[in-house]
């Protein structure tokens, strides 16, 4: 998407995959999850403008989508890092020593849990339970899931997602 | 079909190492045929009749017989106009649970004839699978697998020329541990906040926008083509206790090869651990087992060899949950094994209730208290008397405070030394052993 | 009826509520707070928790939420098992891990819901060692304050304004103990209804600003049963004072009226009692808009020479009790006597209290098809807008019937519906902020709006009434009514005054009659004022149109006003030139206004914070307000002045002393009988012989209250008008209805206590529901079908009333916080003939001597423009026939959203 674009509260693009959204569900208000994360994909995060233009393509009020928004987990409300690395904190990975990687991952990117480094590059956040127990413990930068056979030299995976 | 399908419905398509089966390959191992068996051959009511009669019970957790859910649909004469749904439940957020993952990413197609089967069953017309946000991988495998069996009419209108069709498409859950809970996943499904509704009305009756409506877990719905293709008998005789089929039992913690395996339901803890998953690493101890993910009771090395089935797991006091057991080792401190189970479900709560809402918190910060050395006397009770109350089915709105409760109850009773060495030293024990160690 | 078993103890109970309603019906206490009679259950807090057993046998039992439970017949529980006494406390205690425990800075201290349940469930000991959350609290506008930290997450202020009163700006936000209340952003409320989450919330979260701004406990408070004087409808309120001024006002239960809510122009538009445009003193006018305080026996020696000669008429009010026009219809005599309305009101008016089958607001909302003809609700009746949002509901219950929900299962209905409603129709001038409930709108001038009612009565009976006048749209309109209206079993119609055209009244009651063949139709008639349907019931004598008429032939030479501004009811010209004809203009009034301002001679009137008296319904009922405190000055109820005047002419025919001897003259009335079971007569007690005390019996610091001026504790005022006292003494509990002046019950301090006043959770009052409703009053008038307002080709166009409901009311626009609501007035014109005028939206336009902001709106009627009307700046009467506009080139456009406070 182009920079002009995302500096509409909404881009056409975004309409238009709301729209979709919408047309296989009852009503438009029942697309509010799925319109929050087509905006979140296209830009990182939620804005308050973003919010209140989806609001109005759902015919709800801001205040009820936001209720909505910070419900959950995934939704971001506030800016992120182009990146964002989310460190399982749930018990699985707690029993094959979770905490030292959480702290191994805060000591790369000079950050503790909930920041962002300063090149606005990654945002450091912990998640629950990631479904891949087996590989614990573990980490998920963006879309890709990294098991604990993966995480050995974290300043190499953080310079390839730099360039 | 090949013997190791037979064997092992649910995963006997994936290669040894895992890897996708795509359209072709689950066509090539008779894919589809049981949903052709099914919509061709017999009535919805025989389909439910004999999921019934196979003794299906939901993998989700809670191990309904999927049969009598899906019996309480109301009949079409009944119900007013409108759609009947099929929700599948992928949401998978139980700490410790990694199976419908596999499941997704690797036999997509598997679910989508089940799911199929299960529409016809109970006479939906639309169905959706909710999936946890951070499955990526799977949401990829699943979406390339629907648009391909639309392509092949296994979806969309007149399928394999009968009049039923079916619209099947993925929600991606904004991420939240109660999504899974099946009326908070309706709200979700529906754009609201995922809070749990209460029953009446139930979702057979009032599901996803107040239509009937069946949620069942991944791995129950993939179950469902082999007992339509082989039978009841056939998938009865699958279990080795009272329970039917196979089950994929799953073991993360210090083990050598942690790992799931699909196996007939009622095989041994022992077996699980020590032959499949290749026994503890060197050096540590098996001490506490969490037997179905976060939120079942702890067992411990006495349970080894209770055969892993609902009924064995209930008499000794915990329960099989999603079947994917997390091993506490002798080097993890249980109460800071408990904190971080309690923040799990502290943070988790959906916050309608109160007792969950504040009293989970509050465990939690008795808990780190305790484990950080500022525990006082007293702390143990307050925290027994506040998992009571929190933790009695009925007393909060939904089972997730229950569900929070379990091993931390369970802990206390097993544990409790560890608890009382922490306050009595004012620190935590295991903290100074690995500091001399 | 099946019978329960609670603490050893059986009762009988209604059949279909849940546990605590039962419990609660037979006056037990047992905690809770997310449960709420109006809005029912959602199960949330948990604090309701019972033992319940299984059997006989069972000894161990298990808990249970009361709220979520039906009864059923031998159910047995206990309240009092030791493990839910445990459980409640418990429930307590992690409600309290964040509560700030502010209580001695909180307003709702000593009324507080939280508080009272502390106490009731003995949880002393705080063992929880966290830190508590904190959160930053929003601006919400001048009506209501934000305490978050207070919040405990009981959901009852989104329960109430999102799914009851249908707002959509205050919502829940985050989730697990992170839960905010709140806007989107800092902002005014939207709701008209935003103050009842003062009364709603169980502790200190929503608090009422004005109140908190001279703030006093409740029990320093002395409080008395009042009704609204904000519109027609009547709600009944509650209205509390200290040192002389109102402080605030809270809703009072009327079981078929207003119930548990009223509106915000109700609970802040009081507070004009306090305003510093009050008239307090009599005087003489001794130049112009030169008065000099006279005393009153000299003021009345006046207008003593004034009313024995014959040339003396007197205007009364539809904002004055029925008392006060009572006695000045007897000081002047009848047939000089005019009610105070213009005739066009007056024609709408003697019709409409005629009609038979008014529904209650109970009524409104049980009613499954609604049409609305004319009337914007929320701005001329918003209770009963609140009610008609209500009777929307009635298809979801019916659904939850068939899938075996319980009604009181507040989600689980509203879930399983989906949003199914019944239908509502409404047909306006402009869209309305109601129209989220229609099923169908449409939009036109007076007339089309009546000849659109009349295509649908026509339809209704039979006819399909061939009506070239009306566009596809209205016929589409008028089909679809017409179909819900006769397929409905308690179809309702609302019409109102608000427009001033007989036509839609006599268009709606057709509509009624053709209804009565199919079912059981309601028809709601909205008032302008408190007293319309009152003053309206008074025979013979004059309409305004005669009265000015006999001022500007000189053949009345005097006139007495009482209550009224004339100029809000006649062109401006024409009523200054006819009040500089008179001789003398005596006004009786409690505020200043342009009439009062003419005055020869001026008498403080008391407002009805100070004086007892009676006002008529929408409903025909007569309701009972009670004075509140004693006022200073010379101010007395205008009735007094009246009786006053009288007596120093020497005369003997009204020598009423009390209240009860004035509602004796009315009901020896025909058109008033039965109207003295309005209230008990003062000389009621209790069975102590006690009476009801205004103070509560906690009131502190009697003796010092006046510390500053003297030592000495005054004597208590007496009241001999009623049976209230103005102490701390008597009994406040099982009186009348109408006599409940706050509501209050041993560990109950909060408003939580009604249920102990309701003979079972809502239901009437243990005294009876307040008021008595009069038998329709056949006045002979008939309401004339379309006054030909048709438009032909024209110079001008002709003006609409749009009231406002902060605003537009006389009285309540003094009230500062409603001031602070008010926006800027402005005129909606159609787009052609905005461009006819050459001004786009947010330009101004001249419209009689008023400079008025544009709003194009392709709504409006064209030839047609609606007008704020009444509210400072605007103007205060719209001229009947055409009126010329012209852009106005100096108009500076006026902020209309409110600065941050
Ligand atoms: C707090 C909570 C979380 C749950 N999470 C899941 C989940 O992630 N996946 C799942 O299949 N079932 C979950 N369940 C169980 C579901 O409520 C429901 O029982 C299940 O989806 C039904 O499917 P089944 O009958 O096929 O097992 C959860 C239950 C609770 C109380
Ligand atoms: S127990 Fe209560 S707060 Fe917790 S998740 Fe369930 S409904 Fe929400
Ligand atoms: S009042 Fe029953 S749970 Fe809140």
């Amino acid at each position: 998407m182009s920079e002009a674009q995302l500096i509409q509260p909404l881009s056409d693009a975004e309409i238009a995959a709301i729209e979709a959204e919408i047309a296989h569900l009852p009503d438009r208000e029942s697309a509010a999850i799925e319109a929050l994360q087509i905006v979140q994909r296209a830009r990182g995060w939620v804005s308050d403008e973003s919010l209140q233009a989806c609001a109005q393509l759902l015919g709800m009020s801001a205040a009820s989508l936001d209720s909505i928004a910070t419900f959950y987990n995934l939704i971001f409300r506030q800016p992120v890092g182009k990146h964002v690395v989310m460190v399982c904190d749930s018990v699985s990975c707690f029993v094959m020593n979770g905490e030292g990687l959480k702290d191994r991952v805060a000591a790369a990117l000079g950050i503790s849990m909930g920041q962002t480094t300063a090149d606005g590059e990654f945002t450091l956040l912990p998640i629950v339970c990631l479904g891949a127990c087996d590989r614990a413990p573990v980490m998920l930068i963006d879309e890709t899931l990294y098991g604990s056979e993966q995480i050995e030299n974290l300043d190499a995976i953080f310079a390839e997602y730099r360039s | 079909m090949s013997a190791v399908v037979n064997l092992k419905p649910l995963t006997g398509r994936i290669a040894e190492q895992g890897g996708l089966v795509d359209l072709a390959a689950y066509e090539a191992a008779e894919g589809y045929q049981a949903a052709r068996q099914a919509l061709t051959g017999m009535t919805p009511a025989e389909v439910r009749e004999l999921v019934k009669e196979a003794n299906l019970r939901g993998r989700g957790g809670a191990g309904f017989p999927t049969g009598v859910k899906w019996g309480f649909v109301p009949s079409a004469d009944d119900k007013r106009p409108g759609h009947t749904y099929l929700v599948c439940n992928a949401d998978e957020m139980e700490p410790g649970t990694f199976k419908d993952r596999y499941l997704l990413e690797n036999d997509p197609h598997l679910l989508i004839e089940g799911m199929l089967i299960g529409a016809y069953a109970i006479g939906a017309d639309c169905a959706y699978v909710f999936m946890r946000g951070e499955y990526h991988e799977p949401y990829r495998r699943l979406q390339e697998a629907i648009e391909a069996a639309q392509q092949r009419g296994y979806l969309g209108a007149d399928i394999f020329d009968t009049n039923f069709s079916l619209q099947l498409s993925i929600h991606r859950s904004g991420g939240r541990y109660i999504c899974g809970e099946e009326t908070a996943l309706l709200n979700a499904l529906e754009g609201k906040r995922a809070q749990p509704r209460t029953k009446p009305p139930f979702p057979p009756a009032s599901g996803a926008w107040g239509r009937p409506t069946i949620v069942n877990n991944v791995e129950t719905l993939c179950n469902v083509p082999a007992i339509v293709r082989h039978g009841a008998h056939w998938y009865q005789s699958l279990g080795r206790g009272e329970d039917a089929g196979t089950k994929i039992y799953g073991v993360s913690g210090r083990v050598n090869h942690p790992g799931l395996w699909e196996l007939p339901i009622g095989t041994t803890i022992r077996e699980i651990i020590e032959e499949h998953a290749g026994g503890m690493q060197a050096g540590y101890q098996l001490r506490g087992i969490l037997p179905g993910g976060a939120s079942t009771d702890f067992l411990t090395d006495v349970h080894l060899d209770l055969p892993m089935d609902y009924g064995s797991i209930q008499a000794a006091g915990s329960r099989m949950g999603t079947g994917t057991m997390i091993l506490m080792d002798d080097s993890i401190c249980p109460v800071a094994m408990a904190r971080n189970l309690q923040h799990f479900f502290a943070q988790e709560s959906c916050g309608f209730c109160t007792p969950c809402r504040e009293g989970l918190p509050w465990l939690e910060g008795l808990l780190a208290d305790i484990d950080a050395g500022r525990g006082q006397p007293g702390d143990l009770d307050l925290l027994t008397r506040n998992a009571d109350f929190i933790g009695a089915p009925g007393n909060t709105f939904c089972l997730h405070a229950t569900g929070a409760i379990e091993p931390l109850a369970s802990a206390l009773k097993y544990f409790r030394a560890d608890f009382e060495a922490h306050i009595e030293q004012g620190g935590c024990p295991y903290a100074s052993a690995s500091e001399v160690a | 009826m099946p019978a329960i078993t609670v603490d050893g103890v059986t009762y009988e109970v209604r059949e279909g509520d849940n546990l605590l309603q039962a419990c609660l019906s037979h006056g037990l206490d047992l905690p809770y707070f997310c449960w709420h009679p109006a809005m029912d259950s959602v199960g949330a807090c948990r604090q309701c928790a019972v033992v319940q057993y299984a059997d006989d046998e069972d000894t161990r039992g298990r808990l249970t939420m009361a709220c979520m439970t039906p009864v059923s017949d031998g159910a047995r529980i206990d309240i009092k098992a030791a493990h839910a006494e445990e459980f409640r406390a418990t429930v307590i205690e992690w409600l309290m891990e964040n509560h700030p425990h502010d209580c001695p800075v909180c307003e709702e201290g000593g009324e507080c819901h939280l508080q009272d349940m502390t106490v009731m469930t003995g949880h002393t000991t705080r063992r929880y060692r966290g830190s508590k959350r904190t959160w930053e609290n929003q601006y919400l506008g001048p009506f209501v304050g934000h305490e978050m930290n207070r919040c405990i997450t009981c959901y009852r202020c989104v329960r109430f304004y999102r799914d009851y009163a249908g707002g959509t700006d205050l919502a829940a936000f985050g989730s697990r103990g992170r839960m905010y209340f709140g806007r989107a952003e800092p902002g005014v409320l939207d709701s008209e209804f935003s103050g009842n989450l003062v009364e709603v919330c169980p502790t200190g979260v929503f608090t009422d600003k004005p109140f908190s701004e001279s703030y006093t406990r409740k029990w320093d408070l002395q409080s008395a049963p009042s009704v609204c004087t904000g519109c027609a409808v009547g709600c009944n309120i509650s209205a509390s004072e200290r040192y002389g001024s109102l402080k605030r006002v809270h809703n009072r239960y009327h079981a078929e009226l207003n119930r548990y809510f009223i509106c915000d122009r109700g609970r802040y538009g009081m507070a004009h009692v306090n305003s510093a445009a009050r008239i307090r003193l009599t005087g003489r006018r001794t130049g112009p808009e030169l008065f000099q305080q006279i005393e009153p026996a000299d003021a009345l020696a006046d207008a003593a020479r004034i009313c024995a000669t014959d040339h003396t008429l007197g205007v009364g009010s539809p904002r004055a009790s029925l008392e006060d026009n009572q006695a000045l219809r007897q000081l002047v005599g009848a047939e000089r006597f005019c009610a105070g309305l213009n005739s066009r009101e007056a024609e709408f008016m003697h019709a409409a209290v005629g009609q038979q089958d008014v529904p209650t607001l109970k009524d409104v909302e049980a009613a499954d098809a609604v049409l609305v003809l004319g009337e914007d609700l929320l701005n001329t009746a918003p209770r009963l807008a609140l009610a008609l949002r209500q009777a929307t509901r009635n298809v979801a219950y019916e659904m939850a019937d068939e899938a075996n929900i319980p009604r009181w299962q507040d989600a689980g209905v509203r879930g399983h519906a989906q949003g199914a409603a019944n239908p509502v129709f409404i047909a306006s001038v402009l869209p309305t902020r109601l129209d989220d409930i229609a099923t169908a709108t449409a939009h036109g001038d007076p007339h089309r709006l009546a000849l659109t009612g009349a295509a649908i009565a026509a339809r209704l009976g039979g006819q399909a009434l061939a009506s070239a006048a009306l566009s596809d749209e209205l016929d589409d309109f008028v089909a679809q009514a017409a179909a819900a209206l006769a397929g409905a079993q308690r179809p309702l119609i609302v019409t109102g005054a608000s427009l001033m055209t007989p036509a839609l009244l006599t268009v709606a009651r057709n509509i009624f009659t053709a209804l009565q063949a199919s079912g059981e139709p309601r028809l709601a008639i909205c008032g302008n004022e408190a007293n319309s349907f009152g003053v309206s019931r008074f025979g013979g004598g004059l309409d305004l149109e005669e009265v000015l008429k006999a001022v500007e032939s000189g053949s009345a030479r005097n006139l007495i006003v009482m209550g009224n501004d004339v100029f809000r009811r006649a062109d401006k010209q024409r009523v200054a030139a006819a009040l500089a004809n008179l001789e003398h203009l005596v006004v009786l009034d409690g505020l200043e206004n342009p009439t009062a301002s003419a005055a020869d001679l001026l008498f403080p009137a008391a407002t009805s914070a100070e004086c007892t008296g009676t006002l008529v319904n929408y409903e025909g009922r007569a309701q009972r307000f009670y004075q509140v405190f004693v006022p200073s000055d010379d101010v007395r109820p205008a009735w007094r002045w009246c009786v006053d005047i009288a007596r120093a002419m020497g005369r003997n025919d009204m020598a009423w002393q009390h209240v009860d001897d004035v509602l004796d003259a009315l009901a020896a009335q025909a058109e008033f009988s039965g109207i003295d079971g309005v209230a008990p007569p003062a000389s009621t007690r209790s069975h102590s012989g006690q009476k009801v005390p205004r103070a509560t019996h906690r009131y502190s610091g009697r003796t010092a209250m006046y510390a500053a001026a003297s030592v000495h504790e005054p004597k208590a005022a007496v009241d001999d008008d009623t049976p209230l006292s103005f102490s701390m003494e008597g009994l406040n509990r099982d009186q009348s209805g109408g006599l409940v002046p706050y509501v209050w019950s041993p560990g109950w301090n909060s408003n939580q206590a009604l249920f102990k006043f309701q003979q079972e959770v809502g239901g009437s009052l243990r005294g009876g529901d307040p008021g008595v409703r009069l038998a329709p009053w056949e006045t002979g008038a008939q309401a004339s079908i379309a006054p030909a307002e048709g438009r032909t080709a024209s110079t001008g166009l002709r003006l609409l009333h749009l009231p406002q409901l902060f605003g537009s009311e006389e009285l309540s626009a003094y009230a500062p916080a409603i001031t602070a609501r008010m926006q800027a007035p402005w005129i909606v014109l159609h787009p052609d003939d905005a461009s006819g005028l050459g001004v786009v939206e947010g330009d101004g336009v001249d419209c009689v001597g008023h400079s008025l902001e544009v709003r194009v709106d392709a709504d409006m009627a064209p030839g047609f423009a609606a007008v704020t009307v009444g509210m400072p700046e605007a103007p205060a009467w719209l001229p009947v026939g055409d009126v010329s506009l012209s852009r106005d080139p100096d108009f500076v456009r006026r902020p209309t959203i409110i600065a941050r406070g």
